[in-house]
């Protein structure tokens, strides 16, 4: 129960993360994946400094947050205007882009990245033994979850943001200014990325350059699951992925168990054929540009 | 009519031009190239059937290249080979070997039945969530091929093909291709699939069956992409799952949005801009590691340059290079000009 519900925050950030600049843009952003794989390096690169692990965290998240801006900047905002497609092809461009460069400046072989002793140690909880990470990462979750839930719903840009996903052109007419929530939508997707990626690599302890495909999927399985234009929908859709992959894990027989990935991306087909809203409706769709 | 037929011309000289100077020059890197420069536009030419017609982004291409790929492998790897490069095949097919000329229309023909299958639902979806599909689509079928070991040999490296493609077969198909895809591009489906692509609604209301012609086009791209496999796993000879997944689908269609995936034209020049600086590069990732300046080897300059390269094409020319123009109305164009003027 704990490993769903640690698994199921993890990937609900994730989700959340893509769906914050689909629901607003209507962009599929590929780069998403590199963004946790740019914090991840960014803790390698700085893992000599002797800082405390917080501080290198924060550099980290930092990091991750710039890398979203930048994605803005360089896949997005010059082909706005321009087709869905180029969007998704300068996205998957841009990925490409960093997962590569990360391959030439820095190596191609795993690096390890510092982590706090907590994340290795196990702890008795509710009367069952489990490391000490699945709880932070519930922790983590639960505490992001409510923070991103009162900024969307309190703070001015949250309800800017969230007027810009439900009809974009007219909360531009009334004066939200469109590059800066676009750019926020992205900052907010890096700062979810870099949670994400300190709390992935907490399982894996190093890191290589196709680390955020695996979370770029799930993300994605998450959000078609739940909705791709809802907030909610994405974090639902994350509890429940979780959910029915350790179920999966458990019920499958050895033979199929391989093929997992293949089950649940036919489910992501299935689900956008029958029910391409996913299981929660987001705001009606207005025109993005 | 006598434009597409230029455009066909022009094309196919290239081809021609390409394979007689590299017959007289002899060089075995460069033979390399061609061959791959061939197969590679089977492929691009099959994504631009679908994507330049339909304007649907698919990633799920490379997917259909691996499908034509293992199925003429497991057709035509010799029957004492398979016994130690397919241990577990199935008894019924480890029998059969055929000759590699009739296994690779068979790997078009199979990825085409298998994108008829699985496609048709999948055709109703347009933008976002077609690409998605698309892309969940390439993810499944990567999953499947990596992990049915009975035929493909799991992700381990898959080993014995006979090496039958050369440069004359590739340029042929090639060819082939090229005719395939202007026909296409200018027959009834093809001319009603462009119009849904500019205006959907519009298309429909006049009567177009949207789903339908782009599932027309879907299997066409499967048949190429299926061929493409099957001639390049004659070409390679040994590859594993690994080879297609993200990094080709990216190469792929880094080569048909720099063209630009609205005409054959494109795809035909975006191909060969992208082989050939993709090879220098490649030429000159080696030669940095031989000098060894760099501790490390240095990995990932080409794609580097293929994504700022597409990048760039999608701001400044968001058409690509042929943006909607056939190289043979364009010539055509030109040299009506001159008699006017």
């Amino acid at each position: 129960m704990i490993d769903v519900l640690s698994l199921g925050g993890a990937y609900a950030l994730m989700a959340l993360g893509l769906v914050i600049v689909y629901g607003i843009l209507r962009l599929v952003n590929f780069a998403y994946g590199e963004l946790i794989m740019v914090a991840g390096y960014s803790m390698y690169l700085v893992s000599g400094s002797g800082l405390p692990w917080l501080v290198m965290a924060a550099i980290a998240v930092l990091m991750a947050i710039l890398a979203g801006i930048a994605t803005d900047y360089v896949a997005f905002r010059p082909v706005r205007a321009k087709s869905v497609t180029a969007v998704l092809i300068t996205s998957f461009a841009f990925s490409t882009l960093l997962q590569n460069a990360a391959l030439l400046f820095i190596s191609p072989r795993p690096r390890n990245v510092p982590l706090p002793k907590i994340f290795s140690e196990t702890v008795q909880f509710a009367g069952v033994i489990t490391p000490a990470r699945n709880l932070i990462t519930i922790a983590a979750a639960v505490l992001l979850l409510a923070l991103f839930s009162w900024l969307m719903r309190r703070s001015v840009l949250g309800i800017a943001m969230r007027a810009a996903a439900t009809n974009f052109t007219m909360a531009r007419m009334l004066g939200v200014p469109a590059n800066l929530i676009i750019s926020s939508a992205f900052a907010i997707s890096g700062l979810l990325a870099g949670v994400v990626s300190m709390l992935w690599i907490g399982r894996i302890g190093a890191v290589v350059p196709g680390i955020g495909l695996e979370p770029l999927l799930i993300a994605f399985i998450a959000t078609v699951i739940g909705g791709m234009r809802s907030l909610q929908g994405a974090v639902l859709g994350g509890f429940l992925l979780a959910f029915m992959d350790t179920t999966l894990n458990f019920t499958l027989p050895q033979d199929l168990l391989k093929f997992r990935d293949a089950f649940t991306f036919s489910l992501v087909i299935l689900i956008l054929l029958w029910r391409p809203q996913g299981l929660i409706k987001g705001p009606a769709s207005g025109e993005r540009t | 009519m006598v434009k597409n037929l230029t455009t066909i011309a022009i094309l196919s000289s290239l081809i021609l031009v390409l394979v007689v100077t590299t017959n007289l020059l002899g060089v075995r890197l460069f033979d390399r190239i061609a061959i791959n420069l061939c197969i590679a536009l089977v492929l691009v030419l099959g994504l631009q059937v679908f994507m330049g017609n339909s304007g649907i982004l698919s990633f799920a291409h490379i997917g259909f290249m691996g499908i034509g790929a293992y199925t003429t492998a497991v057709l035509t790897i010799p029957i004492r080979m398979k016994g130690m490069s397919l241990p577990d095949l199935y008894p019924i097919v480890a029998g059969i070997e055929l000759s590699p000329y009739v296994a690779i229309p068979i790997g078009g023909l199979v990825a085409a039945a298998v994108a008829a299958a699985v496609s048709y639902p999948l055709m109703r979806l347009s933008d976002a969530a077609a690409v998605i599909t698309s892309f969940a689509l390439l993810v499944v079928l990567h999953t499947v091929i990596t992990h049915w070991s009975e035929v493909t040999n799991g992700p381990r490296t898959l080993f014995g093909l006979p090496r039958v493609t050369d440069l004359n077969l590739a340029a042929g198909a090639a060819i082939f291709a090229i005719v395939a895809a202007v026909a296409f591009k200018e027959s009834r489906a093809g001319l009603l699939l462009r119009s849904s692509r500019d205006d959907e609604v519009a298309a429909g209301a006049m009567g177009a069956h949207i789903p339908r012609l782009r599932w027309q086009a879907f299997i066409l791209s499967a048949l190429f992409a299926g061929i493409g496999g099957a001639l390049w796993g004659h070409f390679i000879t040994s590859f594993s799952p690994k080879a297609f997944f993200l990094k080709e689908t990216f190469v792929i269609l880094g080569m048909l949005v720099i063209g630009g995936a609205n005409t054959v034209t494109g795809a035909v020049f975006g191909t060969i801009i992208v082989t050939v600086t993709f090879e220098s590069l490649r030429a000159l990732e080696a030669g940095i590691n031989q000098t060894n300046i760099f501790s490390e080897q240095v990995v990932g300059l080409t794609e580097i340059v293929l994504a700022l390269a597409m990048i760039a094409v999608l701001v400044l020319r968001p058409g690509g290079l042929f943006a909607t123009n056939e190289i043979g109305a364009l010539l055509g164009r030109h040299s009506r000009k001159k008699e006017n003027g």
